[in-house]
C-alpha cells in the first residue's frame, strides 16, 4: 500500500473554478439583511436598512463592507514564510484594494470553503498564485460594473486604484463600500472568465512586501499556539514512551497527583511500532492548573513501560547494515542505458559512500495544541498547524466524530518545517479535553521534541560514476538507502517511495548515457516525517559533491563541467526510464517540464554574480552546487574561510533562482537568507542519534542548531526575472547549500566530505 | 462577519489555586502585581500563565534558546530559569513593556528590516539586543554576534537582527 504522502500527492481540485463560487449561504444571509422592497440602485448605500454593516463575498477569499473595510482570507498557515501576506496582496493587487487597510483573517480548516490547506511542499504559490488573482478580480469587474452603471459610463473606462473605483476620463472616484448594496444585487461573473491585470501592472506583486504581522511581532501581540486562553482550561504535559511503540504495563499517578496544581492523569493509548502520522505516541498526561505544575506533576511519575521491539534499535548499527547494503543489488528505481557495460570500458571509476543523520525540525515552538471539547460532541481546536484539514480529519476519526463538529482555528506557527504538518499533537489535546471535559492545552517540552519528533530519515548513499578514455562521464550509478515516511505507518514500507526517490535522485538531469538508480531496505524504528527540502536534503549533498569531486579530479572547472552535462537546452520528462511513477511534485510533466535551459541560466547567474573563477584571495574559497527541487531552479556558492582561531567562517553565501514570477520578492529573499542558515546547521552541527531505540539527544545543547556566531556572514540572492509560472521558495534553498559548503571546504583544507555533520574538517 | 473565519479568544484567566503557594509582589513592567506560585516555578511560567502576557515565549526551559528573555533590573535574563522566589525587588521588564508604542528604536528598525520570518524568537531577539544597546550603544558586528549568541532562531534571520541593531545603534 502506498502511504498518502501529504507533501507529495497535494490535492488539485478537479474544478478549480469551485473556488470561486460564492458561500451561498453567507450570499443569501447577507442579502436578506437588505429586506423586502428595500429599494435599490439610487443612491450609493453606506450601510443596510437598519444601519448594520453589509458585507459583500464574492468568494471565499474575500469580502468587502460597506465601511470600506477590506478583508482577505489567508487560507494557509504562516510558519516564516510570509504566506499569510503574499497571497492575501495578490488579491489585493488585483483588486486595486488600499493594501495599508486591507485587513488580514485566518482561515478555519475547511477544505469545501477555501480549497487545499495543506502548508507544505513549497506550493502554495505554485497552486495559489492563479485562484488569488481571479479571486480579486471577480470583485474588482462587479465593483467596476456598479460604478459604471451609477455613472452610467463604460466599465471599460474605469478601474480600481486604492480602494475606489475610478473613471478615468473624469476623474471621478467611488469608495468600494459604498458599492456593496448594489453589487449584492449583482451576478457573480464565472471566475475563469475574467481578464486579469497585466503582470507589468501590479503595484505589490513582483515587489517588496513587508509581512502583514511584522508589527504585532516585534510588540509580543502576535498569538501563537499557546498564546489562546480559554477560561477553565487545563494544562497538560504528556510522558511519552521513549521508544516508539512502547506501552505502558502499569503506572503509579500518586506522587503526580500530590504537586500542587496537578489536578489528574489521563492514559493516551499509542498505535503500536508503525505508529502512523497522525496518531498520538503511547503516553501519560498530567493535567494541571499550569504549565509548571504539569511539568513538575511529569516528573513525579512512575510508568513501567512495557517497551517492545524498537528498545534494541542503534542507529550506528542500522548505518553499518544500510552501507553494507548498497553493496549489493538493490531494487531499480530508474535505468537508462547499461551501467555495468560501461564500467567495464577501462576508464576511470570513482566511488564513495555518503551518510547523513537524522535530523530534527527542532521549530522554536515546540508542538502545542488547545482543545475546547463541548457538551454537544462539537470540539474547537487552536493550534499552530500546516495543515489544519488533516488536524479536522485526524480529531473527528480519534473522538469518533463527524468532520463537521471539528473547528480548527490556526494561530500563527513558530516555525513549520514539516513537523507541524503532523496533527498527533491536536489529537492528544482534543481527547484530553473530552476525557475531563474542559479545555485543555497540550504542552510539549524542547526535551519532548528532541525525543519523539517525526525525524528526517539518516541515509546511506553510494554512487559509482564512470568515464571513458576521454574523460566523459558515461555510465551513474547511484544507491540510495533510508528509513522511508510510509515506515512510520506500515511495516511493509521498507524502500523510499517513488514520491521519495523523486526529490532529487531518480530526477538526475544530466546527460549521461547509461543511468542506474536503485533503492535499498531498511525499516523505520522511529516516526520518520519529511523536513524543509526533504530527501533532496541527502541526495544533493551526495550527487553534487560527487561531481564536483570528478571535475576536481580531472583538472576541470566544476561551473563549467555542470554545464557541460546538463547539455543541450532540452525539457526532461524521464518518463521512459523511471520503474514506477515520477511524481514531479504534483504537476503534470508537460506543465512543468525538468528545464536545463533555465537550470543553466542560474547557474551562470551565480557564477558571475559570486565572482567565481576570478583569483581567490585571502584564504577564502568557493563551492559550488545546483539543484532544483520543488520545481525551482538554484545554483549556490558558499565562501569559507578559516579564523585566526581556526574556526570556520562563511563570509559570503550567492543564490540565483528561478522560481518563476517572483512574487513577494523580500519574501523570496528571506527565505534563502534562512535557508542558507537552516542548511547551515544540517551541515555543520546537528544530529539526532537513537541507542536502545531512545534519542540521545535532549536540548539544544544535544542538539544543535547554528546561532548567529556561526551563520554566514553576507547573503545575497539573485532571483531571474522571469514570467514562467511561479513556483515555491520554502524549501529550494537546503538541498544545494550544503554540497557547496563541503565543496568549498575541500579548497579550503584539501579534504572531502563524505559525512554530515562535518565533524573531521573543524573542530 | 462573515462565517467560517477565525477568531482568536485571548482573555485573561485568573489563577485560583493558592494551597501550598506563596505569594510574591513583583515589579512588571512598572506594576506591582501579586502572585500566588510555588517558589520554583520559573519567572516564565508566572509571566505567560499566571499574568496572561503572552509575548515572553518558551522555547527550551533550559536558559539555551534565549526565546523568553526578559530584563530583571535591566540585564537580559533566561526568565525560563530563574525562580519566582529569587527575583525579590528587582524590576521585571517584558516586551509588552519595552516601550510605550511599540516604537522602541529596535522595534522600529525591527520593522524596516522586515527581521522576522515566523516571529517566535523575536521578542527575546529584541529584548537581548535591548540590553546590549543599553550596555554598549555602539557595537560593532562582532560584538552583536557575540552578544546575541544565546538566542536561537530556526528561520534563520540572524543576518537581518545584525542589521536592525546597527541600525537601532545608529538611530
Amino acid at each position: 500500500m502506498i502511504p498518502k504522502l501529504p507533501f507529495l500527492s497535494k490535492k488539485v481540485p478537479a474544478d478549480k473554478s469551485k473556488l470561486f463560487i460564492p458561500g451561498r449561504r453567507d450570499f443569501l444571509k447577507l442579502s436578506s439583511l437588505i429586506g423586502g422592497g428595500f429599494v435599490l440602485g439610487v443612491n450609493f448605500q453606506c450601510s443596510g436598512p437598519k444601519g448594520e454593516t453589509v458585507t459583500f463575498a464574492p468568494n471565499a477569499y474575500l469580502s468587502i463592507d460597506s465601511d470600506n473595510t477590506v478583508t482577505i482570507i489567508a487560507h494557509r498557515s504562516e510558519m516564516g514564510t510570509g504566506i499569510r501576506t503574499t497571497l492575501p496582496m495578490i488579491v489585493a493587487d488585483e483588486l486595486g484594494a488600499d493594501w495599508k487597510a486591507v485587513k488580514i483573517q485566518q482561515a478555519v480548516g475547511d477544505e469545501a470553503t477555501y480549497g487545499d490547506q495543506n502548508t507544505d511542499g513549497s506550493y502554495s504559490i505554485r497552486m495559489f498564485f492563479e485562484p488569488m488573482r481571479r479571486a480579486g478580480a471577480t470583485a474588482r469587474h462587479m465593483l467596476v460594473e456598479a460604478a459604471a452603471q451609477e455613472w452610467n459610463v463604460e466599465a471599460s473606462g474605469c478601474d480600481t486604484r486604492e480602494g475606489m473605483v475610478v473613471h478615468q476620463a473624469s476623474g471621478q472616484t467611488v469608495p468600494f463600500g459604498e458599492l456593496v448594496e448594489l453589487l449584492q444585487q449583482m451576478p457573480i461573473p464565472e471566475a475563469e472568465k475574467l481578464t486579469l491585470r497585466k503582470l507589468s501592472d501590479y503595484k505589490l506583486v513582483g515587489k517588496s512586501v513587508p509581512i502583514y504581522d511584522v508589527k504585532d511581532i516585534t510588540e509580543g501581540k502576535a498569538l501563537f499556539g499557546a498564546d489562546v486562553d480559554l477560561p477553565g482550561q487545563q494544562i497538560a504535559v504528556i510522558l511519552r514512551s521513549p521508544v516508539v511503540g512502547g506501552k505502558i504495563r502499569t503506572y503509579n499517578e500518586e506522587k503526580a497527583l500530590q504537586v500542587p496544581g496537578v489536578n489528574k492523569v489521563v492514559q493516551i493509548s499509542g498505535n503500536g511500532v508503525h505508529p502512523g502520522l497522525n496518531k498520538p505516541l503511547e503516553g501519560l498526561a498530567v493535567i494541571a492548573d499550569h504549565t509548571w505544575a504539569a511539568m513538575k506533576g511529569r516528573e513525579a511519575l512512575e510508568v513501567d513501560w512495557e517497551l517492545g521491539e524498537n528498545q534494541d534499535y542503534q542507529c550506528a548499527t542500522q548505518m553499518e547494515a544500510m552501507i553494507e547494503s548498497t553493496l549489493k543489488e538493490g531494487r531499480l528505481r530508474r535505468e537508462k542505458g547499461d551501467v555495468k557495460q560501461a564500467f567495464s570500458s577501462g576508464g576511470r571509476i570513482f566511488e564513495n559512500t555518503y551518510r547523513a543523520p537524522y535530523y530534527a525540525h527542532a521549530t522554536i515552538e515546540p508542538p502545542t495544541a488547545l482543545a475546547d471539547y463541548k457538551e454537544d460532541g462539537s470540539i474547537e481546536i487552536w493550534a499552530p498547524t500546516q495543515h489544519p484539514q488533516w488536524a479536522r480529519d485526524s480529531v473527528a476519526e480519534a473522538l469518533e466524530i463527524e468532520v463537521s463538529q471539528v473547528r480548527v482555528n490556526v494561530t500563527l506557527l513558530g516555525g513549520g518545517f514539516g513537523r507541524k504538518s503532523k496533527p498527533d499533537y491536536v489529537v492528544e489535546a482534543a481527547l484530553l479535553s473530552k476525557a475531563i471535559q474542559k479545555p485543555v492545552r497540550v504542552q510539549w517540552t524542547r526535551e519532548d521534541d528532541i525525543h519523539h519528533d517525526f525525524y528526517h530519515s539518516h541515509s546511506a548513499q553510494r554512487i559509482k560514476a564512470g568515464l571513458d578514455a576521454t574523460g566523459k562521464l558515461t555510465a551513474w550509478n547511484h544507491h540510495t538507502v533510508f528509513p522511508a515516511i510510509g515506515g512510520t505507518s506500515s511495516a511493509d514500507e521498507l524502500h523510499p517511495s517513488d514520491g521519495e526517490m523523486g526529490l532529487g535522485c531518480t530526477d538526475f538531469p544530466y546527460e549521461v548515457p547509461n543511468i542506474r538508480i536503485e533503492s535499498h531496505e531498511a525499516k523505520a524504528h522511529t516516526r520518520v516525517g519529511w523536513l524543509r527540502s526533504v530527501s533532496n536534503i541527502h541526495h544533493a549533498f551526495a550527487i553534487c559533491s560527487m561531481l564536483d569531486e570528478i571535475a576536481e579530479e580531472q583538472g576541470m572547472d566544476p561551473v563549467g563541467y555542470v554545464l557541460s552535462l546538463l547539455g543541450e537546452d532540452r525539457q526532461l520528462a524521464f518518463s521512459e526510464e523511471m520503474k514506477g511513477a515520477y511524481p514531479n511534485y504534483g504537476e503534470a510533466i508537460e506543465e512543468y517540464p525538468w528545464d536545463t535551459a533555465r537550470m543553466k541560466k542560474v547557474i551562470q547567474r551565480v557564477a558571475q554574480e559570486a565572482g567565481w573563477g576570478s583569483a581567490e584571495k585571502d584564504g577564502k574559497t568557493l563551492g559550488f552546487a545546483a539543484h532544483k527541487s520543488f520545481l525551482t531552479y538554484v545554483a549556490c556558492i558558499v565562501e569559507v574561510a578559516e579564523d585566526e582561531a581556526g574556526n570556520l567562517i562563511i563570509p559570503e553565501v550567492h543564490y540565483a533562482v528561478d522560481c518563476g514570477i517572483p512574487v513577494n520578492t523580500d519574501r523570496i529573499r528571506s527565505q534563502f537568507e534562512g535557508g542558507a542558515q537552516f542548511a547551515t546547521s544540517l551541515a555543520l552541527s546537528s544530529a539526532i542519534q537513537f541507542e536502545n531505540g531512545r534519542v540521545i539527544q535532549n536540548n539544544f545543547d544535544g542538539y544543535q542548531i547554528i546561532r548567529m556566531t556561526q551563520a554566514p556572514k553576507k547573503i545575497f540572492t539573485h532571483i531571474i526575472e522571469s514570467t514562467e509560472k511561479p513556483t515555491g521558495v520554502g524549501e529550494p534553498p537546503v538541498p544545494p547549500f550544503i554540497p557547496a559548503l563541503c565543496n568549498a571546504l575541500y579548497k579550503l583544507k584539501g579534504k572531502r566530505i563524505y559525512e554530515l555533520p562535518v565533524k573531521e574538517v573543524f573542530v | 462577519m462573515t462565517a467560517g473565519f477565525s477568531e482568536f479568544y485571548y482573555i485573561k484567566v485568573p489563577y485560583q489555586k493558592t494551597d501550598a503557594m506563596e505569594k510574591y509582589r513583583l515589579s512588571v513592567n512598572g506594576n506591582m502585581q501579586e502572585v500566588s506560585a510555588p517558589e520554583d516555578m520559573p519567572l516564565l511560567w508566572v509571566i505567560r500563565d499566571l499574568l496572561s502576557l503572552k509575548g515572553t515565549k518558551f522555547g527550551c526551559g533550559q536558559a539555551l534558546c534565549g526565546a523568553c528573555t526578559v530584563h530583571v533590573d535591566g540585564v537580559a535574563t533566561r526568565s525560563c530559569s530563574l525562580p519566582v522566589s529569587a527575583v525579590g525587588d528587582r524590576k521585571i521588564t517584558t516586551i509588552e513593556g519595552l516601550s510605550a508604542n511599540g516604537d522602541h528604536p529596535l522595534q522600529k528598525a525591527w520593522q524596516e528590516h522586515v527581521v522576522p520570518q515566523c516571529g517566535y524568537c523575536q521578542t527575546g531577539q529584541l529584548m537581548n539586543a535591548a540590553a546590549l544597546l543599553n550596555e554598549n550603544p555602539h557595537p560593532s558586528e562582532t560584538e552583536i554576534e557575540e552578544a546575541m549568541a544565546g538566542n536561537l532562531c530556526r528561520c534563520g534571520t540572524y543576518n537581518r537582527i545584525k542589521d536592525a541593531i546597527l541600525t537601532a545603534s545608529k538611530s
